[in-house]
């Protein structure tokens, strides 16, 4: 096999996507978790100009839920691919590279990646404590690795996140206002959407007149918590381009990470010259050759937002700035849509549009490349989208029109 | 308000420490390989796993070396005088059992002579305002209750 064909590039399309309405937390109920994420399927499917009968595959990443109960639910004809990315956020870029990588195998022609989220009977918030409701999926209960985390009072990933954003800080002068910046752009682009949970803009004044939850992160420097399900449908590139909408190529996927990042967010070992960053450096170079492309190419960045200093960080290690400028990088007006030299998170990302774990970044990364997007980058040819800076394996997705 | 704090066990009689959880949200479910560690503590020790082929300290302590993938250590013991690596102040009780005790300095310890072992615990009895990366910090203990203690730290001369 040549190494041409050991590659993932051009060899899947996204197809079609689609979602349910976004909601505040526990406001979904009494609709179920798997009942968005089948709403959310057929919706893409119907985006795509398929029906429920060709999906033959699914690519997911996350708790909480599987293939089986879809497939039962829903009635696939048969199931041919049915895997997963481990951990959590982390892999909902990741996702649709490995539906990709089902396509381009062979493995199956129609892939499904989903992401739903229900926060009722219990919140990601608090998914690295104890005492979890019974039955409760975001919940840690005591186990030996996180007995030398969990009495310190490091109990949701805010708190964890905020260990690496002090550090930021203090190696590189890293201040406040960068990481309201971030969240104050992101406002601006969600206020002008529809589909928005947050509906008014935010001032500098209300960022820091704002309760901090874990310092040096206040209430705006995390990610809402949502309920909704959106759903990505992959398919051959010769058979997207027979589809309803205009295909939406694969240029390139990548996710793991350096092995000593490893649980990084939780037990704060990771060696020195990487601790502030969002573990996505080895995978940014990966996905870059995969495409043959760099920073420079990227029109639009769709970047894992549950924290506003790890979009700062993400910003350094997919070498958009040298590490360190993050924060002076946004606050010259980079990241602003439509005038910055690299627009992120056009939709408001999870800080403002809704929080799903991510696959609102890819959706928004196909709405820009087919030139439907609310807060269009005019004449957008290349997104990169990130999954959530994590624990391994971290993830990305390079698409291009 | 009556919180899990007021429940404190006869066997924990002492002055009081400032900045650490309720004592019955700490639960130490130990295997083979961290045994050793919280049995040291529970002794006011503290000791690290450490290579006896290559030397390389593993934390938390597990099966393997990282470095040279040899299983057997040695525990060395450590005297506890470490620097802050980096820290957050815990505000918001992520979940009700913890809301009285906040807020918590949860730091990251790098301890010397370790080659970079860092210990996730409190800053205790300070001001949380006082807090700064690089400070030289000192070990305490927490105890718990009966064999369950838990390593913090002071402000070194605070």
């Amino acid at each position: 096999m040549s190494a041409e064909e050991f590659t993932l590039k051009d060899k899947a399309a996204i197809a079609g996507v689609g979602s349910t309405q976004y909601y505040k937390r526990g406001q979904s109920v009494p609709q179920l978790p798997m009942e968005l994420a089948g709403k959310a399927l057929l919706t893409a499917c119907a985006d795509a100009g398929l029906t429920i009968d060709d999906v033959d595959g699914f690519a997911l990443y996350s708790m909480g839920f599987d293939t089986s109960l879809f497939a039962q639910w829903l009635g696939i004809p048969e199931v041919r691919f049915s895997a997963m990315i481990s951990g959590g956020g982390n892999g909902s870029a990741g996702s649709v590279g490995l539906a990709a990588s089902a396509i381009a195998t062979g493995q199956a022609t129609c892939v499904a990646s989903i992401m739903t989220l229900q926060q009722a009977a219990s919140r990601f918030g608090a998914s690295f404590a104890p005492r979890g409701k019974p039955g409760a999926t975001y919940s840690a209960p005591p186990s030996p690795e996180g007995n030398f985390i969990q009495p310190s009072g490091l109990m949701g990933p805010g708190n964890l996140f905020a260990v690496l954003a002090q550090r930021h800080m203090h190696l590189y002068g890293t201040t406040r206002e960068a990481f309201a910046e971030v969240a104050i752009s992101q406002r601006a682009n969600a206020i002008r959407r529809p589909t928005s949970l947050q509906t008014q803009p935010l001032t500098l004044d209300d960022y820091f007149n704002a309760r901090m939850i874990s310092d040096p992160l206040c209430l705006f420097d995390y990610t809402m918590e949502c309920d909704g399900a959106v759903a990505v449908i992959t398919v051959a590139p010769d058979r997207a381009k027979d589809l309803a909408q205009p295909p939406v190529y694969v240029m390139a996927s990548a996710n793991g990470g350096a092995g000593r990042w490893g649980q990084a967010i939780t037990w704060m070992g990771m060696p020195d010259e990487y601790f502030a960053s969002s573990g996505h450096r080895p995978v940014a170079k990966r996905a870059y050759e995969m495409a043959g492309i760099g920073p420079s190419d990227v029109d639009v960045a769709l970047l894992y937002d549950h924290f506003t200093p790890m979009v700062i960080m993400q910003l350094e290690d997919y070498g958009f700035c040298p590490i360190g400028e993050g924060g002076r990088f946004v606050l010259d007006g980079n990241i602003r849509w439509p005038d910055g030299g690299l627009p992120v998170n056009t939709h408001g990302g999870n800080l403002s549009e809704a929080y799903i774990i991510g696959m609102t970044h890819v959706k928004e990364a196909v709405e820009q490349l087919r030139g439907t997007a609310v807060n269009q980058v005019q004449d957008a040819e290349i997104a990169l989208v990130t999954g959530g800076p994590a624990s391994l394996p971290v993830s990305n997705l390079i698409l291009h029109r | 308000m009556t919180g899990p704090t007021d429940r404190t066990e006869p066997s924990t009689e002492g002055p009081v420490m400032q900045g650490v959880l309720p004592k019955d949200i700490i639960e130490l479910t130990p295997n083979v390989y961290t045994e050793p560690y919280w049995l040291a503590t529970a002794e006011h020790r503290l000791i690290l796993p450490k290579c006896t082929t290559c030397g390389t300290y593993r934390f938390p302590p597990g099966p393997f070396c990282w470095n040279c993938r040899a299983q057997e250590v040695e525990w060395i013991e450590h005297d506890g005088n470490g620097t802050i690596y980096s820290f957050t102040v815990v505000r918001h009780a992520v979940i009700p059992e913890i809301a009285d005790a906040l807020p918590v300095v949860a730091a990251v310890v790098e301890l010397p002579g370790t080659g970079g072992v860092r210990l996730v615990t409190n800053i205790v009895d300070c001001t949380p305002e006082d807090v700064r990366i690089g400070l030289p910090v000192t070990i305490d203990w927490y105890d718990v209750r009966e064999n369950t203690t838990i390593p913090v730290f002071r402000l070194a001369g605070g």
